[in-house]
């Protein structure tokens, strides 16, 4: 099956994705990849940072629950919660049918963008992502 | 993100080359099926999704593949005094025709299985057990019946078909035989050249029905339903189907330490005949002592999924009082729940506790079973 991976994203090899806001340089939008989704299944839960946390770059930041299983999310950089999904609360199911988009999960101020430079580009997360 | 935790009572172990694939495996392999091992089985998962394949049952109608799940047969004319012998609920009373529920206990009164019993004519008696205890199982029914007991596991397919419009699909597919069948019917049909035996039964709290067919015609038989308009359901599903009406899980909920009381299964278990069956002299003492603990229903009252493991505790003391023997998150009612032993002062509606949920303390609520009915005009 073949799984959306798009271009202008940031990726983490445990497929988190994060987007540059263009406006506000230092902060960044997070969710969890096409693959992802499909992988844990229907999510119907969400445990999220809230605004003001401070998050970690690579340490578990929240809790996605699917009817199957449950995944930790983990932070991609350092630094401040902004805001998270409140749509997710009642939709968690966005998180499936729009992960790029709609589903998106936390927004961060990031505390050192250096860390950026340990992300995956679009093509070098696919080559990780694997196959069935 | 990473993975933590797999489904409650499914091994993880994936890739298991010792698995036994399903008859049908390359038709759920067609239609996009996710398999996971269970009880030695390569059963599927999950094809479009859980919470999809949930709804169509509730809704509409799903056809699992339940082949997993053993069948043996007990035939001749000691095949009711050999069952007796060995089940709690008194066979003898099962008339032609008719399917119950019972169970295989140990000496100590635990559950050791929870079974299905058909009586087809000709002192025909068949037995479905659970994939995890098949072997344990055959062995007691050949203790007892010796040839006259033989298992058909491999060479048949067993096909559950539920949900509201199951009964109309099975009449439709398999005939007037079919409408003719009222709850815990079972008969054998033709269909297609071949027998099919059917019974009005089921796990997921939904009416419909089951059927076991020769391997050679499952495959048709898989077709008709799916082409009638039922959506594949795997395993996934039907551990929140069940689970919403309440139906306990052989090895979760029920095991060999616990009595059939205490899970709210008295009604399987059959004393006032007097028959010696494995386990009566506990069982008899057992129903006579006060519960100490009772299999209760929790209902999560706030955001938050339940899972087996689970440790449930007294909101002001803090005090552990059991842990979740099943849980999930219930797609029909949109909130977590699960089932427990708890000290009897605790297992009634109203009482408000709290679940651990990795740290995390989350308020649930006893409430009465099952935790999903299906409305009254389905």
């Amino acid at each position: 099956m073949d799984h959306e991976t798009p271009e202008n994203l940031l990726y983490t090899p445990n497929h988190e994705w994060l987007r540059r806001d263009d406006e506000r340089p230092d902060e960044v939008t997070v969710g969890i990849t096409d693959y992802a989704q499909d992988q844990v299944g229907d999510v119907v839960y969400l445990d999220l940072p809230g605004e003001g946390d401070a998050v970690t770059a690579g340490e578990r930041c929240g809790e996605i629950e699917s009817a199957k299983t449950v995944s930790d999310l983990y932070a991609p950089v350092s630094g401040e919660v902004v805001a998270a999904n409140a749509a997710l609360e009642d939709q968690p199911e966005l998180v499936n049918a729009s992960p790029f988009d709609e589903g998106w999960m936390v927004r961060l101020r990031m505390s050192d963008e250096a860390e950026l430079e340990g992300l995956l580009d679009a093509g070098a997360y696919r080559a990780q992502i694997p196959e069935h | 993100m990473g993975y933590s935790r797999s489904m409650a009572g499914h091994d993880d172990s994936g890739g298991n080359p010792t698995l036994t694939r399903l008859t049908l495996h390359e038709r759920h392999e067609a239609l996009g099926a996710r398999f996971a091992p269970f009880a030695g089985w390569e059963m599927p998962l999950q094809y479009e999704g859980i919470v999809g394949e949930h709804q169509a049952v509730r809704e509409g109608v799903g056809v699992f593949d339940v082949s997993h799940l053993a069948r043996a047969w007990v035939e001749g004319p000691q095949a009711v005094e050999q069952l007796r012998s060995v089940t709690t609920f008194d066979v003898t009373t099962l008339p032609v025709g008719k399917a119950h529920y019972s169970l295989y206990c140990n000496e100590a009164g635990g559950i050791d299985d929870d079974i299905f019993i058909y009586h087809l004519p000709g002192e025909r008696w068949l037995v479905i057990h659970n994939a995890a205890n098949a072997d344990e199982d055959f062995e007691r029914l050949r203790a007892v019946a010796g040839d006259a007991a033989s298992e058909v596991t491999p060479e048949t397919v067993m096909l559950a078909v539920q949900g509201p419009e199951a009964v109309a699909l099975l009449g439709r597919v398999l005939g007037e035989g079919f409408m003719a069948l009222e709850q815990r019917d079972c008969a054998e049909l033709q269909w297609n050249g071949a027998s099919v035996l059917v019974a009005r039964t089921g796990y997921t709290g939904e009416d419909g029905g089951e059927c076991i067919v020769g391997a050679e015609q499952a495959a048709a038989l898989w077709d008709a339903f799916i082409e009638g308009g039922a959506a594949p359901a795997g395993l996934g599903a039907r551990d929140t189907l069940r689970l919403e009406a309440a139906l306990p899980l052989h090895g979760n909920d029920i095991d060999a330490d616990t009595h059939p009381y205490e899970a709210g299964l008295g009604f399987a278990v059959t004393l006032d005949d007097g028959a010696p069956f494995t386990g009566r002299a506990a069982l008899a003492a057992a129903k006579e002592q006060p519960r100490t603990r009772r299999l209760a229903h929790l209902a999560a009252r706030d955001r938050g999924v339940l899972r087996a493991g689970f440790a449930v505790r007294e909101p002001e003391s803090g005090e552990e009082v059991g842990h979740l023997t099943s849980g999930a998150f219930s797609p029909s009612l949109r909130l977590g729940i699960g089932m427990a032993y708890l000290p009897v002062r605790l297992a009634k509606p109203g009482v408000m506790l709290e679940v651990d949920v990795r740290g995390r303390a989350l308020p649930v609520e006893v409430v009465r079973r099952p935790f999903y009915r299906k409305p009254k005009d389905s």
